[in-house]
């Protein structure tokens, strides 16, 4: 060995070498694999069975093939969370921020990897599902195309919607560090409290991101519950639920940067 | 060279590094000795930007820990004994943090032989005893080839061959002019180890000395060592009052 030559290397590190190091992190750890292989056997799973129940041919079927998504959201939510918080709770938080001490690249490699992860899981989930959904469907209801007007769209951004509820576990994560803490506020803030929200306020609820994954992304036309009345506002559309999805995983990730960047480690 | 300009750190109401100054030179073993409490760890931790100083300023090499281009590659350092995941193998471990810092893959394997640890490569690192968590972590801290190097209590969990093994370690890479900079709370260890001495009690620096020039004060190194600290210390032991007074 030699004592390390200071001119030996140009450049500084950057979001690709965060983003390799968060790659080699993620597909090293067994628990990353189990999980998405779950997620997207349950997604498809329960794809088939609402297929098979479908007995109404005036539905969306579409919609109804890809109810699978909303339990899998849970799981991508929490394994978004864990890639953050078992960094705290291993201790290998020190190791990764000495080696990457601008720490909002941290984060930012995590998002591309994981985001990146839970993306292609995703749309192989949401493909899937619909393929599966479909060929089990009863004698005379007849399955969707994705040639037919909003089918391919609802597929894809359920795929789309199933990242960005990762990414969202992900900036949860960043915000709280401990796993159980963590865990708690997206299960009991995404799923708990939207449902309740949904009981008192529809108007409120529509903003929810699991309202907007089941309702608004992975719908072919844009529901109604019945006469726009006041007690039942028109869902968003999928656009701008995308849209404000995207502010549902944008602000816990900015605001973790921020803390991750502020606080001792 | 790591200098520590009047460095403070404060949690809540308690000072737990108090206007330390002190510069740690390459080419030799610079002790870290203090009580159990006296800042050593936190000290670490500064220098690395894993906390932030409330006054005052770490720079090696004439640098912020933080504007450092590739930081592997110039500091190394084991903090406490399990900074990884307990479900990834060693390797993975070391690859992840080779790529951070674009170091050629094939140096993972040579730091795994260092520390003797290429029969265990792929086990997860989880199932390692305290004595394989701290190679692995030496491991980690020698990835980059750096010239300054960090060791919190290293010897914690090594067995007594593995205590002459990282003795004999931190004296060679001083030798090749490395920056040395190890702390413990054994005085007996850190005589065989280090030439030169840094002494903090209570967050503040009460001796920077070497180890001749501290031995020759008292009877002994470790009477010098306890006369120096006796005050400085969290807690306080009464010496010959074990009996119960009747």
């Amino acid at each position: 060995m030699t004592v390390a030559d200071s001119g030996r290397s140009r450049g500084r590190y950057g979001l690709a070498q965060a983003a390799r190091m968060e790659w080699i992190k993620l597909r090293s750890l067994r628990s990353t694999w189990w999980t998405l292989a779950i997620t997207a056997a349950g997604t498809v799973s329960i794809g088939v069975a609402v297929g098979v129940d479908t007995v109404n041919p005036s539905s969306d079927v579409t919609n109804n093939s890809l109810a699978g998504l909303i339990p899998g959201l849970l799981l991508v939510g929490a394994l978004g969370v864990l890639t953050m918080t078992s960094e705290y709770s291993s201790g290998m938080i020190r190791s990764t921020l000495a080696a990457i001490p601008r720490r909002p690249l941290v984060l930012a490699g995590k998002a591309v990897v994981f985001g990146g992860v839970a993306l292609a899981v995703g749309e192989v989930a949401s493909f899937a599902s619909f393929l599966a959904g479909s060929a089990a469907l009863r004698h005379g209801i007849p399955a969707p195309a994705l040639s037919q007007p909003g089918v391919l769209r609802a597929v894809m951004l359920s795929g789309v919607g199933f990242c960005l509820i990762g990414l969202l576990g992900l900036g949860l994560g960043a915000i709280i560090r401990h796993s159980a803490a963590a865990l708690a506020v997206l299960v009991g803030g995404v799923y708990v409290a939207a449902t309740f929200i949904g009981n008192i306020s529809h108007a409120v609820a529509v903003y929810t991101p699991i309202i907007i994954v089941g309702n608004s992304l992975s719908t072919t036309k844009p529901e109604t519950c019945g006469g726009g009345s006041a007690s039942c506002p028109h869902l968003l559309s999928a656009w701008t639920g995308l849209g404000v999805l995207c502010l549902w995983a944008a602000i816990p990730l900015v605001l973790g940067g921020w803390m991750l960047a502020r606080r001792d480690a | 060279m790591i200098e520590i300009e009047k460095l403070t750190k404060r949690y809540g109401p308690m000072v737990a590094v108090d206007a330390l100054s002190v510069d740690v030179r390459p080419g030799t073993v610079t002790g870290f000795l203090g009580p159990n409490g006296s800042g050593k760890s936190t000290t670490m931790r500064l220098i690395l930007g894993l906390d932030v100083p409330d006054s005052g300023r770490v720079l090696i090499g004439g640098r912020r820990y933080r504007e450092l281009r590739w930081p592997l590659r110039e500091v190394g350092a084991l903090l406490e004994a399990k900074a990884f995941h307990p479900g990834r193998s060693a390797r993975s471990h070391l690859a992840a943090l080779a790529a951070s810092n674009d170091i050629p893959a094939a140096r993972v394997d040579e730091v795994l032989a260092i520390v003797g640890l290429d029969g265990a490569a792929r086990r997860r690192a989880g199932t390692f005893s305290l004595g394989m968590a701290q190679r692995l972590g030496i491991a980690a801290a020698l990835l980059g080839d750096p010239g300054v190097l960090l060791l919190d209590e290293p010897v914690n969990g090594l067995d007594p061959e593995g205590v002459r093994w990282i003795r004999d370690l931190m004296k060679n890479l001083a030798a090749e002019g490395r920056t040395v900079f190890v702390s413990s709370h054994l005085i007996s260890e850190m005589a065989l180890a280090a030439d030169r001495l840094v002494v903090i009690g209570r967050g503040r620096l009460l001796a920077d000395t070497t180890v001749a020039e501290l031995s020759a004060r008292s009877a002994s190194l470790e009477d010098a060592f306890l006369q120096l600290t006796s005050g400085a210390a969290d807690y306080q032991t009464a010496v010959g009052h074990t009996r119960r007074s009747s």
